[in-house]
């Protein structure tokens, strides 16, 4: 029995005669779904399995196939004959593109046997001749697949093509099984006095041989040191710092991938031509001092390094000069050439040194990045990745980043031990534009946030371009959008839409025991973001406007929340926070609107009823039976007067931010701090000492907290629900009181909340009349379903946002969840709910 | 919503077999938006009024494409005079409308006393306009404007869009109809169902024998047909009518004052592109695309493509330039692609040239330093022509309050706009230079001013 050793993944080229058995192989070894056939893809473009003539056509459809099950790290199958240079050679490409092994599998039958088989197949209707050729190729073929660039092959006769077996070999590279946690130590160049500190700091006992020289350090928690390459040159003892790290690689306290000096020491230790500069020479005059079987061990480490590791799952990535995501996992030359020296532009800087390709800036990963290569004064993270080489040995610092806490720990060096050619950079240049791509935001897109997953479709992504783009904030500001609420159930009660006994139901069935009742302000919403420092401060809308037109009344709004903010800064220890609000009365944002539909609407009702009132009533006097349209149109009369008084309460004087007030009734979020967990008493409490610091700007919120076990408390209550919306009040938003992360029993996040409008108010919702006994009849008939799930889409994205955020994500992460909730929002949806 | 006629002419009774219905009697007719009913007030041999009431079911109304969202539920439809009443208007009183009458032919043909009050019509344009709408056809016009808030204290009290309108005179009743069923979706400016070409019928039908003389002929006919333009002409050209003989005296809505501003800053954009050299370029923000256009007439620019934030300027442009029925050689040229100036496009690379023609001032001043970033920094044409207002000029524009355009952010002096450029200019690497398009003013410089961004050659 043979058994065949294949990478996991890789592109696999089967290549064999008609004939030879190559389907019945890849039935017998892989899925149907690995297999690319080239007679099924002759088949899907020209409707024949064997028409010759669409074989160009089939491969191109095959190799794109192919690339993309490879790009998304599939292993896949071509069952083709392969016996021409020109067709392997496509095979070679699609793989090297995506940084895969090709491997090759030769069935060598023969030609006898292969020709038996194509005889019994009817659709086979070539001859002898050209089986003959196939076979002559194959021989040719046999000596020239390595050169060709498949990285194995395997040659397979007799019985063995039927008694093989498939094994899997994981790549050098994968070591996902291997989950920490970890200590990433960045570039140590011969440092090993500041290594010594750096791993003593990190908690690591250390070993000495005989002669007192390092060998090996162990974590008593297990942790695990990754080194980042650059062990060597340039510091004073290159020789100890390898000789610490081969001791803890072999012990498996320690993993290494190599850096470019590494590279560059085993080919001048092989003898090949190097140039002697960038330190080499100490590091060479440092070995001459140790003896010949160290040396050679040395090579042999360098020698078995892997150029880059995925741990952890696949969360955690660690190359020397970084690693693109398209790369994460593969192998190919390329790969290991930008771990090794990053990618660089082909330019050389003042100083002579190559201009690198910032690959950070337009890194889109989920996996951690963590290198080194670049010495910067301060790491920093830039889209999930970061560089921790401090330069050490230019009399910087050595650095480790500790995995998965994220938590940076160096010590400095003892001195300058090399000159940089160049200065490291200093810390006032401007940091790389952290601008925002459109891909980021643009077409259809699949999100995965942690609450759920939400398809954004592509045209909702185009209408909220064009909102974010031209009206909204700098999205850097722009952090949290409110997301749509539903309305409660729709009310079965006489004269009722909505009723808060639909309310309680819902949030009963939802699984929430205790719920919060708000006062719903009518006002416009405000989002807060306010800061101790006036520049990292806004104020915006629904979709994301600055809330004023007028920048200074925003600046000066800003600067009283400041002001009543101050006593939470310091209570919750933040520099920024995130509130959620109402800004009240709705005329001071909504003025126009009023005037030109509400109170247009209302003062021709007012004028027109009246009228076909006296018609009516002449009518009657001349005795004419129209009494039931009298009575109609006096009920009319009166809804409209209902309707009137609801809006008009909405409306007050305002001048400026004269008589302007803010009802805040969430704080979000603080920097570095998500408060969504915290329940909705925290929140209130927090809310009510904005009020109290400044009651004159502040409104607060009525609330009323209930058990839903407890009927009388729902009916204390329904009562003050009456009584709110019966004063001209919007209604209330019942909300689980556990807060705005609150899940059901499995987990799932549930509404954060109903809103249960008031009879009166929904007259400027549904219109005037909408409670004549027909029209409310035909309005039961809402549909909520719609509503409700994009409710929960938008309050999830909305709470991965500020999750993100608050762990300083870049913008761009954040960004693109604020911008799927404003493309919700675009949703067709009954605006009414 | 609710019309009343009322006539003097004795015996006054006889207006029933006018309109076909008896005084004595309650009418109701099933109309497509409810129910219109007919009733008489008074009847005496001296004063004798009908009154046409519609009772809207607004279940029955379809929405409106309106930028309220709300528009189609809280609407005053039920409420004033519109396109709802005029349709239940000649399918009520269709024999009326029409001059007929079995009872009283030659009363039908007869100048009457006539009063008809509309208590609620949403007036586009004011009570004058209604004055100008009726007295040309012999009405004395009585239009009063509706307070939009009863209490005069409230902050909503002023003026609404509605007038209690009063109109009397000796006239036909079918005139007196057919001038109301054409007029008050006139004075509404609005429609409720899809005008189509056999509205034009409809029209040319009932303004029979006045419509053509008619001062305001022009805005009564967009106003009808719903501000299509192609029926309006086709509606126009049949009018027996000499259009030289009168001026076109319309006001409706603040109309375009026609600027060869626009066409001056186009050419300004092509010489200064053609000055670069360049062959393939960007017309960044092009709305609608009339610079598209000239650069499509142009062979010298072989690759073309026009961005715009908005989807739907694409698509007007992409019609307005007819992109689907140019041959495949010329449709090559061209791509029109969404994208945004404060995001990053990798498609926008490697262009030799871009244009932001009148762009800029549409974006909040916070956010330039993305578009900067976006354009010089990321895209990287070869050279960028930049235009925008010199808000200096605008002293010249009589009447102007605040800014040209409702949606600039900003309006720059020569000096802001120069400083804007050089800093930009050489934060990205370009060498800049300035000039002005339009009438040179001594002291205030041309209404728009351009810039010219191109990459300095590379120092060996």
């Amino acid at each position: 029995m043979t058994a065949i050793a294949i990478p996991e993944l890789a592109l696999v080229a089967l290549v064999g005669v008609s004939g030879s058995g190559k389907s019945t192989f890849a039935r017998r070894h892989f899925a149907p779904t690995q297999v690319l056939s080239s007679d099924f893809f002759r088949g899907m473009v020209a409707d024949d399995e064997n028409d010759q003539s669409a074989s160009a056509a089939a491969f191109d459809v095959l190799h794109y196939v192919a690339g993309k099950r490879l790009a998304a790290g599939r292993l896949t199958v071509v069952d083709a004959t392969n016996l021409q240079p020109h067709a392997r050679a496509g095979l070679v490409k699609v793989a090297r593109e995506h940084d895969v092994l090709p491997v090759a599998i030769v069935l060598d039958v023969p030609e006898s046997v292969a020709w038996e088989r194509t005889e019994a197949r009817p659709d086979r209707t070539f001859g002898r001749q050209v089986l003959t050729r196939m076979s002559r190729d194959l021989r040719r073929s046999l000596g020239r697949l390595g050169r060709e660039g498949f990285r194995t092959v395997h040659v397979l006769r007799g019985a063995d093509i039927d008694d093989a077996t498939i094994t899997y070999e994981k790549l050098f590279n994968d070591k996902r099984d291997v989950t920490g946690p970890f200590d990433i130590i960045g570039d140590v160049h011969g440092c090993r006095a500041e290594l010594e500190l750096l791993l003593e700091r990190l908690g690591y006992e250390l070993a000495r041989d005989g002669a007192g020289r390092l060998v090996d350090a162990v974590h008593p928690e297990g942790r695990t040191a990754v080194f980042v390459g650059d062990l060597v040159d340039r510091g004073p003892d290159s020789p100890g710092v390898l000789r610490l790290v081969m001791g803890m690689v072999a012990a498996g306290h320690a993993i290494c991938v190599p850096g470019n000096h590494e590279n560059k020491l085993l080919r001048k230790l092989r003898g090949r031509d190097v140039q002697l500069t960038h330190g080499l020479p100490e590091t060479l005059e440092q070995l001459g001092r140790e003896d010949e079987a160290f040396t050679s061990e040395v090579a042999a480490f360098i020698d078995g390094l892997v150029s880059h590791y995925v741990l952890d799952g696949g969360r955690l990535v660690v190359a020397h000069a970084g690693l693109k995501e398209a790369y994460h996992g593969r192998a190919s030359g390329r790969v290991r050439s930008f771990a090794l020296y990053g990618e660089t532009t082909g330019e050389t800087d003042e100083y002579g040194l190559p201009v690198r390709y910032p690959w950070a800036r337009d890194y889109r990963g989920s996996a951690t990045v963590v290198y080194g290569h670049v010495p910067t004064p301060k790491p920093e993270w830039v889209n999930n990745t970061i560089c921790i080489d401090t330069g050490c040995v230019f009399g910087g610092a050595l650095t480790a980043l500790r995995y998965p806490s994220k938590e940076l720990v160096s010590v400095p060096a003892q001195r300058e031990w090399y000159a940089p050619a160049r200065p490291l950079v200093p810390e006032a240049a401007p940091r790389p534009a952290d601008g925002l791509d459109l891909a980021d935001v643009t077409g259809r897109r699949f999100l995965d946030y942690g609450y759920g997953r939400a398809t954004i479709a592509a045209e909702n992504s185009a209408a909220a371009l064009e909102v974010m783009s031209r009206f909204a904030i700098d999205p850097e500001l722009l952090v949290w959008l409110p997301p749509t609420m539903a309305p409660c159930s729709t009310s079965t009660l006489d004269g009722y839409l909505e009723h808060p006994a639909s309310a309680f139901a819902d949030l009963r069935a939802a699984g929430a025991g205790t719920v919060v009742c708000e006062e719903k302000h009518m006002g416009s919403r405000a989002v807060v973001l306010v800061g101790r420092d006036p520049a990292r401060s806004a104020i915006w809308t629904r979709t994301g406007r600055p809330f004023f037109a007028d920048p200074a009344l925003n600046a000066a709004l800003l600067d009283r929340v400041r002001a009543a903010a101050a006593g939470l800064f310091t209570e919750l220890g933040v520099d920024r926070l995130l509130i959620d609000a109402e800004l009240l009365p709705w005329s001071a944002k909504a003025g126009q609107l009023i005037r030109d539909q509400y109170a247009g609407v209302g003062a021709a009702a007012r004028a027109a009823l009246p009228a076909a009132l006296s018609v009516l009533d002449a009518a009657a006097g001349r005795g004419l039976d129209v009494g039931a349209l009298r009575d109609r149109f006096a009920a009319r009369a009166a809804d409209v007067a209902a309707y009137t008084a609801a809006y008009q309460a909405y409306v007050r004087p305002t001048t400026g931010l004269d008589g302007v007030t803010l009802a805040p009734f969430a704080i979000l979020a603080g920097d570095g701090v998500s408060f969504a967990g915290r329940d909705h008493g925290w929140h209130l409490e927090r809310a009510d000492a904005l009020v109290a610091a400044d009651p004159q700007l502040f409104t607060p919120t009525r609330r009323m907290v209930v058990d839903l076990a407890d009927p009388d408390a729902e009916r204390a209550a329904t009562d003050w629900w009456l009584e709110l919306t019966g004063a001209g009040g919007e209604g209330m938003v019942v909300k689980p009181y556990a807060g705005l992360a609150a899940t059901d029993a499995k987990g799932r996040l549930i509404q954060p909340g109903v809103k249960c409008r008031g009879r009166e108010y929904l007259r400027i919702i549904y219109g005037p009349e909408y409670t004549r006994p027909d029209q409310l009849a035909a309005l039961r008939d809402r549909n909520l379903g719609r509503k409700r799930s994009l409710a929960l889409r938008e309050h999830g994205l909305g709470l991965a946002a500020l999750d993100r955020w608050a762990a300083g994500e870049a913008t761009w992460r954040v960004h693109e969840l604020v911008f799927a909730v404003l493309a919700c929002e675009s949703e067709p949806v009954d605006p009414r709910l | 919503m609710l019309l009343t006629v009322t006539t003097t002419h004795g015996p006054a009774t006889d207006l029933g077999y006018l309109l076909v219905k008896h005084p004595g009697r309650a009418h109701a007719f099933d109309v497509s938006t409810g129910t219109a009913h007919v009733v008489f007030p008074e009847a005496d041999e001296q004063r004798c009024t009908a009154a046409l009431l519609l009772d809207v079911d607004p279940l029955r109304l379809k929405g409106r494409p309106d930028a309220f969202v709300l528009g189609r539920y809280v609407n005053d439809r039920p409420y004033a005079a519109s396109s709802l009443l005029a349709a239940a208007l000649s399918r009520v009183f269709r024999t009326a409308l029409r001059g007929d009458s079995r009872d009283r032919p030659e009363l039908a043909g007869t100048p009457i006393p006539l009063e008809i009050r509309v208590p609620v019509v949403r007036c586009r344009g004011g009570a004058a306009l209604a004055d100008a709408l009726f007295a040309p056809l012999g009405w004395q016009v009585s239009a009063v404007v509706l307070p939009l808030d009863p209490d005069p204290a409230s902050p909503l009290a002023g003026d609404s869009n509605y007038v209690d309108l009063t109109l009397t005179g000796t006239l036909r009743l079918a005139d007196a109809l057919n001038h109301l069923y054409v007029l008050l979706p006139v004075l509404d400016d609005a429609k409720h169902y899809w005008v189509a070409p056999d509205e034009i019928e409809k029209l040319l039908r009932a303004g029979e024998g006045w419509l053509a003389d008619h001062p305001e002929r022009h805005l009564i006919i967009r106003r009808y047909l719903a501000h299509r333009r192609a029926l309006a002409d086709s509606a126009l050209a049949r009018l027996p009518v000499d259009e030289a003989a009168e001026p076109d005296s319309v006001d409706d809505g603040p109309a375009e004052p026609k600027r060869p501003l626009n066409a001056l800053r186009r050419e300004a954009v092509l010489a200064a592109l053609a000055q670069t050299g360049a062959s393939r370029v960007l017309d960044l923000g092009c709305g609608q695309g009339a610079l598209l256009g000239d650069l499509m007439r142009d062979r010298r620019y072989t690759e073309i493509v026009g961005t715009d934030v908005s989807s739907r300027a694409l698509a007007t442009a992409e019609r307005r330039l007819r992109l689907d029925r140019l041959p495949e050689r010329q449709r090559d040229r061209v791509q029109m692609w969404q994208s945004a100036l404060t995001y990053r496009d990798d498609r926008l690379r490697g262009f030799d040239a871009a244009v932001l023609m009148e762009v800029i001032e549409h974006l909040d001043p916070e956010r330039l330093p993305a578009l900067e970033a976006a354009v010089f920094g990321h895209a990287r044409p070869g050279a960028v022509v930049v235009t925008t207002p010199n808000v200096e000029f605008n002293a010249r524009y009589e009447g102007l309050t605040g800014m040209r355009h409702p949606d600039h952010r900003f309006e720059w002096t020569r000096a802001q706009f120069q400083d804007w450029a050089h800093r930009v200019a050489a934060a990205h690497g370009y060498a800049v230079e300035f000039r002005g398009v339009g009438e040179d003013d001594p002291a205030l410089g041309a209404p728009t001013q351009l810039a010219l961004f191109t990459t300095r050659k590379e120092s060996a």
